[in-house]
């Protein structure tokens, strides 16, 4: 089933001077068309300016559509009726982890948005209870976000959207302001929550190694798609990542410079233990000869 | 650190004070403050000094704690002694050049001490045994009978909560941006008046900015987290009364109207 | 109980060095690069700069401020002017530069950080994330530092972004000798540029040495909640098959080298 539809999305960003004249309009869409099928785990990469923040704040009704649809679990982002539905179906996490937090106790800011749903307060706790669990907060429930890391405090709001009990996460660009450690236990959570909970994971960044794992990887530029594919299709087009000023994953490029340099590899190689495997029988072939 | 910055000051301990309903602990500060100022006399001062005692004493909260509010307010106390000493008709006691002190000043000067004293310690008491967060919900439920007269009390407390959780943060990010202007050479401590209040510019600017931008990027996380104003909301941690806290509000009846009693003592 | 920061830290940084200090979150980094430039005091020990202790007595902390940039994490939040071109102009004019001197030097600034001249006169709130950083960026290179500190200058940028500001630092660094000291969580950066590598953990120095050797200790650094670059790693995999590649390295090129070298080396064997 297709979580996320969206067709022939237009958005502009309009800038006004004091007299509220139109100084300045810049498409951040034309005509973009994507859906995303439940259950998946994607990656939207693209570097600033691409779109895909804009695209992002699409898919909760944050932004509307200036042209087009698009569909949440089939409803209509522009219903306005709807709109508190789609929000719960569709969970967004933000980048600035400090500016997500709203309560002072880590328990009470995931009790937020079943509070703001109107949910019973018994099913408060047993929403608030699992979802600490599945981010693996549990330890911190007492605690004030200011004592957190950065990575403890966007798996609180991870959590935070869970207790809504969403059939999807938005994230955009999650780990732009943690450190690695943070950054790998964010993605080891979103990824558990996408295999363990069947989450629809769409996950905005612009580190490539966090798309390595995704089941299918959508490249923006200039408010539209311009690759889409899993990660092997996407990344074995190096040359045009690059022009696109996108670095790819560091095993990809040295396979890359040396494809180029002559060797015979295959295309699309996206880990170290893949080239490893593709090297050790090149570079041990003259040895084999030796011995034999 | 500056991240340990708790606002009010509560004292984590756990005692029947601790435990009772903010909202009782609001109406009993009220009803003390209240109660001081509708009487006079030896016999009501000796109630309340008893009365707030015995909840000293139960609140387990050292009595340094309680006191330490004093100390801001110990020139408004001087102050307000010495014109009640000074400038009260009455019989005198004595005379320093044009100043009397009468026996009519000396007495309301006292009542008038003890009354601020107990104002600022039963203030202290109710801040040190509730949390920020169950002073919010607190004035929220509490004061909910505002809204008829269209005070929106839910965004107040809500406005309230979010300070608490911000205070710590922008104060952190002043800080920073204090360092990152004085690596430019920045320098705050010399110069006059005018140009000192000149080189706060570069800090206030920045912070200004900082904390617009908290808020923008803040309220549409609470957008995104389907928040939608006070209508329709369910609370996680629901305010309810116990059998304690209607105890407590019968004990606080009968001290007042013990109170308004002593009116009608003699002395 | 007291706790340390930092404890009992000894080193020395040449004229013209490119220093990558590194050590995860809490270990004392931004702590010790606050000392340098005289932000913070020591408890005990001091600083020399150029042979001469910044907490001496009579030392002029404000000129040092001048002669060792610091940049921040995230600087863009510092900038408060109403145009970019004034708000570069503020370091040098707090020197006690002239009006005229210190705007000579925030162009000269602006041009090095690469910051087209079409955004000088804008206001720095027009800008774009990686634009904004630029400017910030100019605004300590506008006093001239003869040190250049950075703590993680490419913290929440997008790959151009990242790529534009590290090609700036390392052209400060080579055309204009400045001393460089990189804060950063990026190891293939560090491995990029670094001529040596400061290793900080829980406020105790454990390693100052070159990037190849400093690699070496790969498992240690994890136990450090730190890591080597990942093709580090990869060499080390090839080594573990049996290959004999050099695992100190580092950097894309240098594996780009050293594989293509067997390669070629076995297929003349052939």
């Amino acid at each position: 089933m297709k979580i996320i539809d969206a067709a022939h999305v237009f958005f502009d960003y309009v800038r006004r001077d004091e007299n509220d004249n139109i100084e300045e309009v810049s498409h951040a869409l034309s005509d973009l068309s994507l859906s995303i099928e439940e259950g998946s785990f994607v990656c939207i990469l693209g570097h600033n300016g691409s779109g895909k923040s804009t695209f992002a704040k699409l898919l909760n009704g944050l932004n509307l559509p200036k042209e087009g649809t698009v569909l949440i679990a089939g409803m209509d982002t522009r219903e306005e009726e709807k709109l508190l539905k789609i929000r719960e179906t569709a969970g967004m996490v933000f980048q600035n982890p400090d500016n997500q937090i709203i309560a002072n106790v880590v328990e009470e800011d995931v009790g937020f948005g079943p509070e703001n749903i109107g949910v019973p307060t018994e099913e408060i706790w047993r929403r608030v209870d699992a979802s600490l669990a599945a981010v693996g907060m549990q330890a911190y429930r007492m605690k004030s976000p200011n004592r957190l890391s950065g990575g403890q405090k966007q798996r609180v709001a991870i959590a935070g959207v869970m207790a809504m009990k969403p059939a999807c996460i938005i994230l955009d660009e999650p780990t732009a302001m943690l450190d690695p450690n943070g950054r790998k236990d964010v993605m080891a959570t979103v990824h558990e929550l996408n295999r363990k909970e069947g989450m629809t994971i769409v996950h905005i960044t612009h580190y490539m190694e966090e798309a390595v794992e995704a089941d299918r990887v959508i490249v923006m530029d200039g408010g539209h798609v311009v690759m889409d594919g899993t990660p092997r299709e996407v990344f074995s087009r190096v040359e045009e990542l690059r022009a696109l000023s996108l670095c790819v994953p560091q095993a990809t490029e040295l396979a890359y410079e040396l494809r180029q340099a002559g060797m015979p590899l295959r295309e699309g190689i996206l880990t170290r233990e893949e080239l490893i495997e593709e090297l050790v029988p090149l570079l041990r072939r003259g040895r084999v000869k030796e011995d034999a | 650190m500056l991240r340990d910055i708790t606002i009010g000051q509560y004292y984590p301990v756990d005692s029947p004070i601790h435990r009772l309903d903010p909202r009782v602990k609001l109406a009993g500060t009220m009803v003390f403050l209240i109660s001081l100022f509708v009487t006079s006399g030896i016999a009501a001062y000796v109630l309340a000094t008893l009365w707030l005692g015995t909840l000293i004493y139960l609140s387990r909260v050292p009595f340094r704690f309680i006191t330490k509010g004093l100390k801001a307010i110990l020139i408004l106390l001087i102050i307000s002694v010495s014109f009640n000493l000074f400038l009260t008709e009455g019989r005198p006691i004595f005379r320093i050049g044009f100043l009397t002190m009468t026996w009519e000043g000396l007495s309301l000067a006292f009542f008038m001490a003890v009354r601020l004293i107990y104002l600022v310690i039963a203030s202290s008491l109710m801040t040190l045994t509730t949390t920020p967060n169950q002073l919010t919900d607190g004035l929220e439920k509490g004061l909910g009978f505002l809204k008829r007269f269209s005070v929106p009390v839910h965004e107040i407390s809500m406005m309230m909560s979010i300070a608490l959780r911000f205070i710590p943060i922008l104060i952190e990010e002043t800080d920073k941006i204090m360092k990152a202007q004085t690596a430019r050479g920045a320098d705050f401590e010399s110069g006059n008046l005018i140009q000192r209040a000149k080189s706060m510019v570069p800090i206030l600017v920045p912070l200004f900015l900082s904390a617009f931008r908290r808020a923008s990027d803040l309220a549409m996380a609470m957008e995104a987290r389907c928040y939608h104003g006070g209508e329709g909301r369910t609370k996680m941690k629901p305010l309810r009364y116990e059998k304690r806290d209607r105890i407590a509000y019968g004990i606080m009846v009968i001290y007042f109207v013990l109170m308004l009693c002593t009116r009608f003592l003699p002395f | 109980m007291e706790s340390y920061a930092l404890r009992d830290i000894s080193f020395e940084i040449q004229d013209g060095e490119f220093i990558g200090l590194i050590g995860h979150t809490g270990s004392g980094k931004s702590t010790l690069i606050q000392h340098l430039n005289g932000l913070m005091r020591p408890s005990s020990g001091t600083v020399y700069f150029n042979g001469e202790d910044i907490f001496g007595a009579g030392y002029d902390l404000r000129a040092l401020r001048g002669k060792v940039g610091l940049v921040f994490q995230y600087p863009e939040y510092q900038l408060f002017e109403t145009d970019v071109l004034a708000d570069v102009k503020y370091g040098p004019k707090n020197m006690g530069l002239s009006d005229q001197e210190a705007e000579e030097r925030a162009k000269e600034a602006l041009a090095l950080s690469g910051l087209s001249e079409d955004f000088w006169t804008r206001s720095p709130f027009e800008l774009s994330g990686g634009q904004k950083r630029r400017a910030a960026i100019a605004g300590v290179l506008a006093m001239e530092p003869q040190v250049l500190i950075l703590d993680e200058p490419t913290a929440g940028l997008d790959p151009r972004g990242r790529d534009e500001i590290l090609e700036t630092v390392s052209q400060l660094h080579k055309s204009r000798h400045v001393t460089i000291i990189l804060v950063s969580h990026s190891m293939e950066d560090i491995a990029r540029y670094a001529d040596r590598i400061l290793v900080l953990n829980e406020g105790n120095l454990q390693y100052f040495d070159t990037p190849k050797r400093v690699f070496k200790y790969y498992r240690e650094l994890e136990k450090m909640g730190l890591s080597a670059p990942q093709i580090t790693y990869l060499m080390h995999g090839l080594r573990d098959e049996g290959i004999d590649v050099d695992t100190s390295i580092g950097t894309i090129e240098e594996a780009r080298e050293e594989i293509l070298r067997i390669y070629e080396k076995n297929r003349i064997k052939d």
